[in-house]
Formats: C-alpha cells, sequence, structure tokens
C-alpha cells in the first residue's frame, strides 16, 4: 500500500513531524547524554549524536507517512539494523529486557519537553495534549521496534543453533574405500530427515560412495513417516549411483513394522551395522581373512 | 556426443530445452542404430535440475536404448536434483545409475551383453 | 505478512524458451531470499512443472513472482496465471499419475509436494490460476498418506 497516498496526516502528526525535523540536532544531542546511546557509542560522542540523528529522522519519516502506530513502517527501515545492534550490545552487557526497555523509554522525557517548549504559546491545551499524545505513541512504536528486532535476533540465534545441532547430531563416518555409513539416534522428524538426507547424499559426492549404511539402532520408533523418509533417502542414492542398505531393525521395530504394513520394498536390510558392512564388503568383492586361519573368508 | 569404444558418452550441461532434449532423444537412437554401440553414458553433473519432463526423457532414452540391445548409465546426479525427482515421485526405476563416467565404464563392462547379469543376452536371442 | 523489498515480476509464458527464462528467473529470486541449494532446487522444478502446465494445457499465460516476509522468515510466492479452458475436475487432476497429454502426470500433484503451500483455482472455460508459496529453512511438509 503506497504511504503517500496516506500522507493525510492530521495536524498534531504534522506538527510532531515538523517538530522532529526542526529539532532533530537539538534531540539526537540529548539523548547522547542517555544512557542508552551512552553505553554502545563508548568511543565518540559525536558517533552517538550523529545515531541520534538518523533515529529522529526515522521517526519524522513515520509520522510523515501517518504510521506512528505502526512498527512495520517503511521509515524504520533505514534504522533498523542501528537499533538491532544497540539492543543487542545492550543485551549482551547483561541488561535483561525489560531494563533495555526501560533505557529506552528514558529517551521519551527529553524530546517531549523540547516539544512542549517548542509549540506556541498559546496553543490550545487541547492541541498541545494531542501533540504529546501522537509523540508518545510514536516513541512507543519505537520501542516495539527495538524490541521487535531484538526478539528476532534471538529468533534467528535459536534457528542457527538448532540446525547446527541438527548437522552434529548427524555424523557420517567412512567405513571403508567407498563405503559410509550413518548412525542414526533420536527421534527422526522432517527437519532432520531433510539434514541427514542431504548430508548423507553429499558425502556419497565427496567420498564416491558406492554404499551408504543408514544404521537406525538408535532410533526409538519407526512409523510410516520414518519408512518414508528412509526410502525416500534410498531413492534419491540410487539415482545418484549409489546402494543404501538399512541396518538395526531391532526385533521390536520390526514387529510394528509388520503391525503398521510397513513395507521398505526393495530396500536391502540387515540385522545390524557389522552385517551391512560384510554384505557391502561381499558386493565389493574384498574377503576379509582372519590371520592365522590361512584362507578363511568371512561371509 | 563422444564415442569412446563401443560406448557413446553424452554430457549434458545447464538448463535444456525440451526441444533439445527431444532432439538428443531422437539422435541418440539413430547414432546407436549406426554406430552398433552396446552402451550409452549420460552425464548429467552439470544439469541443475531435471523436472518430469526432462526425467521422462531420460526414461525413455534407457528403454528406447534398451530395445536396440544397449545400455544406458545416467551418471553423477546432483544430491539436490535426486531429492527433488524423488519428491516428484520420479524415481526412474528403469534406469542404471552410477556415481562416476568411470564407475559406469565399469559397470558397462562387468554386464556386458554376455553377461548373466544383464539380462540383455536373451533379449538378443 | 508483507512483502518483501526484492524483484517483484511478471513474466510470459508463450514458449518453450519462456520456461528457461521462467526457471532461470526462480533460481536466481530464491537463491536472492537465501534459499538453500535443495530449497532452490525443489522451488525451481515445481516452476518448471507448473509453467509448462501453463503452456500446455492452458495455452500459455503469465508467472508472477513475490517475495514474502513473516517475522523473520523469507518466502517466495509464485502464481501461475492463463486464460485456458481450464480443468474440469480438479481431484482428478491432482491425482498422481493423472494427465491429459504427454508426460508422466505429475505436473501438478508432483509440483504440489516440492513447495509448502498450494493453491489452485480453475474455472472452466476461464482459465486457471496455480499459487505456490515456499519459506526459507523449513521442512518439507511431510507426504500425505494415499
Amino acid at each position: 500500500m503506497p504511504e503517500q497516498a496516506e500522507g493525510t496526516a492530521g495536524a498534531p502528526t504534522r506538527e510532531v513531524r515538523d517538530f522532529l525535523r526542526r529539532r532533530g540536532e537539538q534531540i539526537a544531542q540529548r539523548w547522547a547524554d542517555e544512557p542508552l546511546f551512552r553505553a554502545v557509542f563508548t568511543v565518540s560522542r559525536d558517533e552517538a549524536v550523529e545515531a541520534g540523528k538518523a533515529v529522529v529522522d526515522a521517526l519524522a519519516q513515520v509520522a510523515d507517512a501517518a504510521r506512528v502506530e505502526d512498527p512495520d513502517a517503511a521509515g524504520f527501515t533505514a534504522v533498523r539494523e542501528q537499533l538491532a545492534r544497540m539492543g543487542a550490545a545492550r543485551s549482551r552487557a547483561g541488561l535483561s529486557t525489560a531494563q533495555v526497555s526501560s533505557e529506552l523509554a528514558a529517551l521519551r522525557p527529553p524530546v517531549e519537553n523540547l516539544l512542549v517548549a517548542d509549540l506556541p504559546e498559546d496553543a490550545a491545551v487541547e492541541h498541545v495534549r494531542s501533540c504529546v499524545t501522537t509523540l508518545n505513541v510514536l516513541m512507543g512504536t519505537l520501542r516495539v521496534v527495538v524490541m521487535q528486532t531484538a526478539l528476532s535476533e534471538g529468533q534467528a540465534l535459536i534457528d542457527r543453533q538448532r540446525l547446527q545441532l541438527l548437522e552434529v547430531a548427524t555424523p557420517v563416518i567412512k567405513l571403508w574405500d567407498g563405503i559410509v555409513a550413518v548412525p542414526l539416534i533420536g527421534t527422526l522428524d522432517s527437519a532432520r530427515s531433510q539434514v541427514v538426507m542431504e548430508t548423507l547424499l553429499e558425502s556419497i559426492v565427496e567420498q564416491q560412495a558406492r554404499y551408504a549404511i543408514l544404521d537406525i539402532t538408535g532410533v526409538p520408533t519407526v512409523d510410516s513417516l520414518v519408512a518414508q523418509h528412509l526410502m525416500k533417502t534410498v531413492a534419491a542414492a540410487r539415482l545418484m549411483g549409489a546402494e543404501c542398505i538399512v541396518s538395526g531393525i531391532r526385533p521390536a521395530i520390526a514387529q510394528t513394522m509388520v503391525h503398521l504394513g510397513l513395507d521398505l520394498g526393495t530396500v536391502v536390510t540387515r540385522a545390524s551395522l557389522a552385517d551391512a558392512l560384510g554384505y557391502v564388503l561381499h558386493q565389493l568383492g574384498v574377503g576379509i581373512v582372519t590371520p592365522g586361519t590361512n584362507g578363511s573368508v568371512a561371509r | 556426443m563422444l564415442r569412446l569404444g563401443e560406448v557413446l558418452l553424452v554430457t549434458l550441461q545447464g538448463d535444456l530445452h525440451d526441444s533439445t532434449a527431444q532432439q538428443l532423444q531422437e539422435d541418440l537412437a539413430e547414432t546407436i542404430v549406426r554406430s552398433g554401440a552396446t552402451g550409452v553414458i549420460i552425464d548429467v553433473s552439470g544439469v541443475e535440475i531435471v523436472d518430469s519432463f526432462l526425467g521422462r526423457i531420460l526414461a525413455e532414452i534407457a528403454g528406447q536404448t534398451g530395445l536396440l540391445a544397449a545400455r544406458t548409465v545416467l551418471v553423477g546426479m546432483r544430491p539436490a536434483v535426486a531429492i527433488t525427482l524423488v519428491e516428484l515421485g520420479l524415481t526412474l526405476p528403469g534406469v542404471h545409475t552410477a556415481l562416476s563416467t568411470d564407475v559406469a565404464m565399469e559397470v558397462l563392462r562387468q554386464q556386458a551383453p554376455s553377461s548373466r547379469f544383464g539380462g540383455l543376452g536373451q533379449e538378443r536371442l | 505478512m508483507h512483502t518483501a523489498a526484492g524483484s517483484q515480476a511478471r513474466l510470459p509464458i508463450r514458449s518453450d524458451m519462456d520456461l528457461v527464462w521462467v526457471r532461470q528467473h526462480v533460481r536466481q529470486a530464491a537463491a536472492q531470499l537465501g534459499f538453500g541449494l535443495v530449497d532452490q532446487t525443489k522451488l525451481v522444478t515445481a516452476a518448471s512443472e507448473l509453467a509448462r502446465n501453463t503452456l500446455v494445457y492452458g495455452g500459455g499465460g503469465t508467472m508472477e513472482t513475490e517475495p514474502l516476509v513473516e517475522g523473520t522468515t523469507h518466502g517466495l510466492r509464485l502464481t501461475f496465471s492463463d486464460e485456458g479452458p481450464g480443468i474440469p475436475d480438479l481431484e482428478q487432476a491432482l491425482s498422481d499419475g493423472f494427465t491429459s497429454g504427454g508426460g508422466l502426470g505429475m505436473g501438478l500433484g508432483g509440483a504440489r509436494r516440492l513447495v509448502h503451500e498450494f493453491g489452485i483455482e480453475s474455472t472452466p472455460g476461464a482459465g486457471t490460476t496455480v499459487r505456490v508459496t515456499s519459506w526459507v529453512g523449513r521442512p518439507p511438509r511431510p507426504r500425505e498418506e494415499s
């Protein structure tokens, strides 16, 4: 929705906008002495003033678009990153979310004082009150913006860590030239299965592995979804030119699978990882000779 | 299209037009008949996407070369492409696959029509 | 939810050559939004299937791309529209193996499995609109039990 078209800002909003444009420098100067700016911009006060001016400009733009209540207003875009950095810096310094929020709240009174002083002396009480209210709303929205970015930073961190955890939990092990194995431990949900599939297929390419063993000894239950994921992985590996063997289907799981009518189709399965390795070595034409009993070949 | 003894090597690259893929299918059949090749290796390691149209063409090439007493091996499919094809429901059951051209050559040598694994020996009778 | 900054585009689907453009455009847009390689490939493949449907069954049409933001997540929406004969039986058209000309009949059903959200509207005699959306970093939808 084009913001200009909405630019029918009411009189108080226009007043606040003009005030912000006019007094940007002074507001920024006052903010530079507030704890939030002082704590974040420790090197130079000028830097704090510059940052403050950018925020005032953004607020003026938001007021110009008559979106003082909208944290998503385009006017905030330019300073969103800077605000996020400021919020993050205070969090790192050990402040709780509530403390950061009150530091932000402390930015309002100096602006309000300037505004009231700036309004003509003969201005109607009603008008003064509406202007102050508009400014308060705008400053409240600014707080929401900072809190939002802080939260989304946190969420992004959680997302990154979750993904890292998934990758860490999925080691692909080279067992032999051309043979890789993934011991799966824990529940296989959709996100995890996707990571397993991608990691395994990547390592098939890297290792030029003609055989891949998916060991599910550590998977507590196999339902239709897990079976489906296993089948998909096997099918994708086959398209790339590798054969997958599923090993470690415990008797209890085998029973459940039969009960559920789950069929792994043409997938080669073995009871244990060792059995699977023996099968693959045999396929590759590799014999295992036990020293001493010269010539006896396993499996 | 490159000829290595009894084997034709086809390298597909980038984003293929539908018409290019269809043309390849026709050309390949002709070349097999003309050259008497017994194996076709299609290298798809440079292909970023295989949709159901190209997937169908690849499956048809495999089927068609089988009828012409040759064997097709699909080589070097990327993981992302393989995952997508499986989600699409296209697992190309009749197509042989290999990780690399070297392995494909080996497969073609081992499973030559005379081999008991080939099954093509019977078709030739 | 609102539209993210980024290229919103509308591409014609009139020929074989246009399918290549559609694929390249979707690939670029998805890469820009931060889609991983596998998800890019899925989305491009879905776009290819749907664009071919638009071309072959709809007699040509357009694809629109629209980047989306929901909270911290970016997404890409693709809309394929044609003014062709429409699809009389949507349920049948979405089932695997159904085809009314060429292909393995994986077009619509297959494309649906490659994306997170799938919507289709079709009016016999007036045309068909297919709208698909995928989100960065979201696991694939589990396949419906058949």
